[in-house]
């Protein structure tokens, strides 16, 4: 009976390429599809403008810039780092909740939140050294994300109420609330435009370049944490197995309730943390404007990523290049960056459409990233839909 | 045809070499199979062994990678569903197609409308031919009944009517008795005798071999996707059939020896319980179950004993009433609190409750004990110690895996539940509550946890076991309880019991004692 005692398979790099490349073929060919999809867009747009001259290889010259604008000098590779930080926050954010088979469409709205924790905090203590500043400004983020990711935790929990719905409500609150706060409370007196104080010593440092702050390390030591969590701990046994099947884990003399209003909050906590990255590393103040889309763009990250800690890095540099790379392609190409959201909605809607890719391109199924996917069709309809 | 003495008329099916490969298997490696018009003809395997792909094949839902199909000695090809109904094959699936609000006659013309004109129904024709086909073969039915208020039993018999007002010539019975007593089975027997007599073609598929050799006229038996014989009821027996089916000689029944009881280990009082949707499904059950012995409840599935189940090991919160453990009152403790006292509890649906398929083999072996040392350390995994004692558990409960890191949802149903009964019976016990543990397996896992069950009870555990398998709750129990909606009807000895008198328990709860067969809905 040995073949029963466990013995591993021998090891066999053709085996090991053949499963790496069934784990990552379903996005790269999302993300090489859309930019097909960019390229016909740019052509077609280019019939929209009078006395153009058309250009075939405007596409071409497009995506050049878009990767020069990037990759192509130390000054872009940084600025590509600092769009990534907050990416990798909120994409873990994302993902913890997946694997719990919660659906945290609310990042976004706890992560202003965080930035606005970090701005009220950061404001008072700009004066005190920086060593006591920082962690105070991270941590007023931490407890205010937390909160905004512990309400739909209890909600659900309570009465059942859907994190989907809770947190698309929540996000809308967090806009208002930051609006509110910028122009009223927050305010520099006398200033024409609702903007606030700069944080002063709570910023964070900068060790890379000119604007590469510490938020890109805190970024990849939470990829570890997290990794190291879900992993390495029972909590994180927990987490999955919640989400993987909650009736198993009620058997298993789990409390699936807690461990979704403790995953709830720490998707809170890591969204609240991107929104610190942002202000405490590159905006150092708060307008009415702020927000980006970080927390949407966090969605598609984590999707992209299979939920997985370290692909998530991959995922958000991708995302973080074409950020910084978008003012370049508009000035060599005339292209609006704007094409940067099309490219990234478009790698979604291929990436949710995954069954059809599969079929048209004989994709194999992804052997070891199963549970991230029936989590996620499982948290759209309920528990009830899956089985 | 050259065989002598051979009726002269082409068999109405006759499958050749066919062969059907999946990646990795093949399911089916030149199977020939030949149904005569009017025979009785039984497919006997394993689960696995072949037999859904081979139905799968005839009925269009599959294409052979070789072989042929022949009808009435004309070679066809099968298209799909629709065409294997035109040709006039049909199948009864195990799980019934009926919509149950609708009427009988509305869930027999889904699909095949009988048109008055191009717009509207000819109700009154669909009706008049219901009823004759009902009177020809001996189960007159109404077909204004709704199908959700009929028992199993007659819901199968509107399953085959639907097949016979489709004028089927060959009928496919997917397990057609896993859900039925013994009665009702009886019952089906004589209509599909009725209907072999008539001239029907019947497939029967089934792994249990008394009932096989009750009805089959031949038997074909089937394993690993190949034909290994071929018998007549006369010539053949059930020893026989089992080491076809199995590749080995095989113990039928459990040798359960002498059980040595002590003191009442679980105690259920006036316990009432309400499902999902608020209906009150337990209605004061009072047990007892004493250390060493094998109670065993016997009921029709859905007469509250999964409920039941639940609310002891703490996975429902019971409405009123008492559970008691060694003297202590434990209601309304949870999951954990019961495991922690030394109670194990294998779940009626493994996928749901046993499992997470997602998962390494390994964890799943962990998903119960996983927080306690030596497989953590505070909230730290310690992942060495997870892999090592999965392997051992795999060694001594002969799980069949490539491994312990590959996921649960590779296995088979069997080596899925060894690996339950390894996780779950693995340490010292004093309550072992067991949910329909061998549904749907291969009678080689059936046997071994049969046999690790009676192990068991011989070191003093108590044994809870709820089976709708009639015969497994006979073969295993010292005690008998037989559970009807909602109560205890009565305890029998393990011994003592006849299978009839249980059987007509289980489906009227002793009440009537003539056994009206068909409409449940008679008492309240």
């Amino acid at each position: 009976m040995s073949a029963a005692t466990g013995a591993r398979p021998p090891f066999s790099a053709a085996r090991l390429a053949r499963s790496a490349w069934s784990v990552v073929a379903l996005p790269l060919v999302s993300i090489l599809l859309s930019f097909v999809v960019g390229a016909a867009i740019i052509l077609v747009s280019q019939l929209l403008v009078p006395n153009q001259r058309f250009d075939w290889a405007l596409p071409i010259t497009a995506y050049h810039a878009l990767i020069t604008g990037a990759f192509g000098s130390f000054d872009g590779l940084v600025a590509t780092l600092v769009a990534t930080a907050p990416l990798i926050f909120g994409g873990l954010s994302v993902a913890l909740g997946f694997k719990a088979g919660l659906f945290n469409i609310g990042a976004q709205g706890q992560f202003l939140v965080g930035a606005l924790g970090s701005v009220y905090i950061g404001v008072i203590i700009s004066g005190a050294p920086s060593v006591v500043a920082i962690p105070l400004a991270v941590l007023a983020a931490i407890a205010a994300g937390a909160l905004w990711g512990f309400i739909p935790g209890i909600l659900k929990a309570w009465s059942g109420a859907h994190e989907v719905v809770t947190t698309i409500m929540l996000n809308y609150v967090a806009v208002a609330f930051l609006a509110a706060a910028v122009s009223g409370p927050l305010k520099v007196p006398g200033s024409p435009a609702p903007v606030t104080y700069d944080v002063g010593n709570a910023a964070f440092p900068v060790f890379l370049g000119r604007t590469g702050h510490l938020g890109i390390l805190l970024a990849l030591v939470f990829v570890a944490l997290i990794w190291w969590l879900l992993y390495r701990t029972t909590w994180g046994f927990e987490i999955r197995t919640v989400g993987a099947n909650p009736d198993a884990a009620r058997y298993a003399g789990m409390h699936p309730r807690v461990v979704t209003v403790f995953t709830m909050t720490g998707c809170g906590v890591l969204a609240g943390l991107a929104g610190s990255s942002v202000l405490l590393g590159v905006t150092h103040t708060m307008t009415s404007s702020f927000g980006t889309t970080v927390g949407f763009d966090s969605i598609s990250v984590a999707l992209l990523a299979r939920s997985n800690p370290i692909g998530i890095i991959f995922a958000a540099i991708l995302f973080g290049a074409m950020r910084a790379g978008a003012p370049l392609m508009q000035i060599q190409a005339q292209i609006p960056v704007e094409l940067v959201d099309v490219l990234q909605a478009t790698i979604l809607l291929f990436l949710v459409a995954s069954p059809v890719l599969r079929r048209l391109f004989r994709l194999r199924g992804v052997q070891s990233g199963l549970g991230s996917t029936e989590t996620i069709a499982r948290t759209y309809g309920g528990e009830a839909t899956v089985r | 045809m050259t065989e002598a003495g051979r009726p002269t008329i082409a068999p109405a099916l006759e499958m050749r070499g066919i062969t059907k490969r999946y990646p990795g298997v093949v399911a089916n490696d030149r199977i020939d199979l030949e149904v005569r018009p009017g025979e009785i003809h039984a497919l006997l395997g394993e689960n696995g062994a072949g037999k859904t792909t081979l139905m799968n094949v005839l009925y269009g839902l599959a294409r052979p990678d070789e072989g042929q199909i022949l009808l009435d000695g004309q070679p066809v090809t099968i298209a799909g569903p629709s065409d294997a109904i035109a040709r006039g094959i049909n199948m009864v699936h195990q799980h019934f197609m009926l919509v149950p609000v609708l009427t009988v006659a509305d869930n027999i013309l889904l699909g095949e409308e009988t048109m008055a004109n191009p717009v509207f129904l000819d109700r009154r024709e669909a009706h008049r031919r219901i009823v004759e086909l009902g009177r020809r073969f001996g189960f007159e039915i109404d077909p204004e009944a709704k199908v959700g208020s009929l028992s199993v039993g007659w819901q199968q018999r509107v399953e085959i009517l639907k097949a016979l007002y489709r004028r089927a010539r060959i009928l496919v019975l997917d397990e057609p008795t896993a859900v039925l007593t013994p009665q009702e089975t009886e019952e089906i027997f004589a209509v599909l005798r009725r209907l072999a007599a008539e001239g029907q073609s019947i497939v029967f598929i089934s792994h249990k071999l008394y009932e096989v050799l009750e009805i089959a006229d031949r038997i074909t038996v089937i394993r690993r996707g190949r034909v290994v014989g071929e018998r007549r009821p006369a010539e053949t027996n059930e020893d026989d059939l089992a080491e076809m089916m199995v590749g080995r000689e095989v113990q039928l029944t459990v040798d359960r020896g002498e059980s040595h009881v002590a003191g009442p280990v679980l105690e259920v009082s006036g316990l009432h319980v309400r499902d999902d949707r608020g209906n009150e499904v337990v209605r004061g059950v009072d047990l007892e179950v004493r250390a060493g012995e094998i109670l065993g409840i016997a009921g029709v599935a859905g007469n509250g004993q999964d409920e039941l189940v639940e609310a002891i090991i703490g996975l429902r919160r019971p409405w009123s009433g008492g559970v008691t453990l060694g003297g202590r009152d434990v209601t309304g403790h949870s999951p954990r609190q019961m495991n922690e006292d030394a109670v194990a509890y294998v779940p009626a649906d493994r996928h749901r409750f046993g499992l997470v398929l997602g998962f390494p083999l390994s964890d799943n072996l962990v998903l119960t004990s996983y927080y306690r040392r030596p497989y953590a350390r505070g909230v730290i995994r310690d992942d060495q110690a997870i892999i090592r004692d999965a392997e051992g558990s795999v060694e001594r409960f002969d799980i069949r895996t490539p491994g312990v890191t590959v996921k649960a949802s590779t296995l088979s149903g069997g080596n899925q539940q060894k690996a339950i009964v390894a996780r779950e019976f693995d340490r010292d016990l004093k309550l072992l509550v067991l949910d329909q543990p061998t549904r749907g397996l291969d009678v080689g896992s059936i046997e071994f946890i049969h046999r690790q069950i009676i192990a068991k009870r011989d070191v003093g555990t108590a044994v809870l076991l709820v089976s709708a398998e009639l015969d497994e709750v006979l073969e295993m129990s010292d005690r008998i309880a037989v559970m009807y909606r909602g109560r205890i009807v009565r305890i029998l000895d393990g011994r003592s019991a006849d299978k009839n008198e249980v059987g007509i328990l289980m489906a009227t709860g002793g009440e009537e004692r003539a056994t009206a067969p068909g409409i449940t809905e008679a008492t309240a």
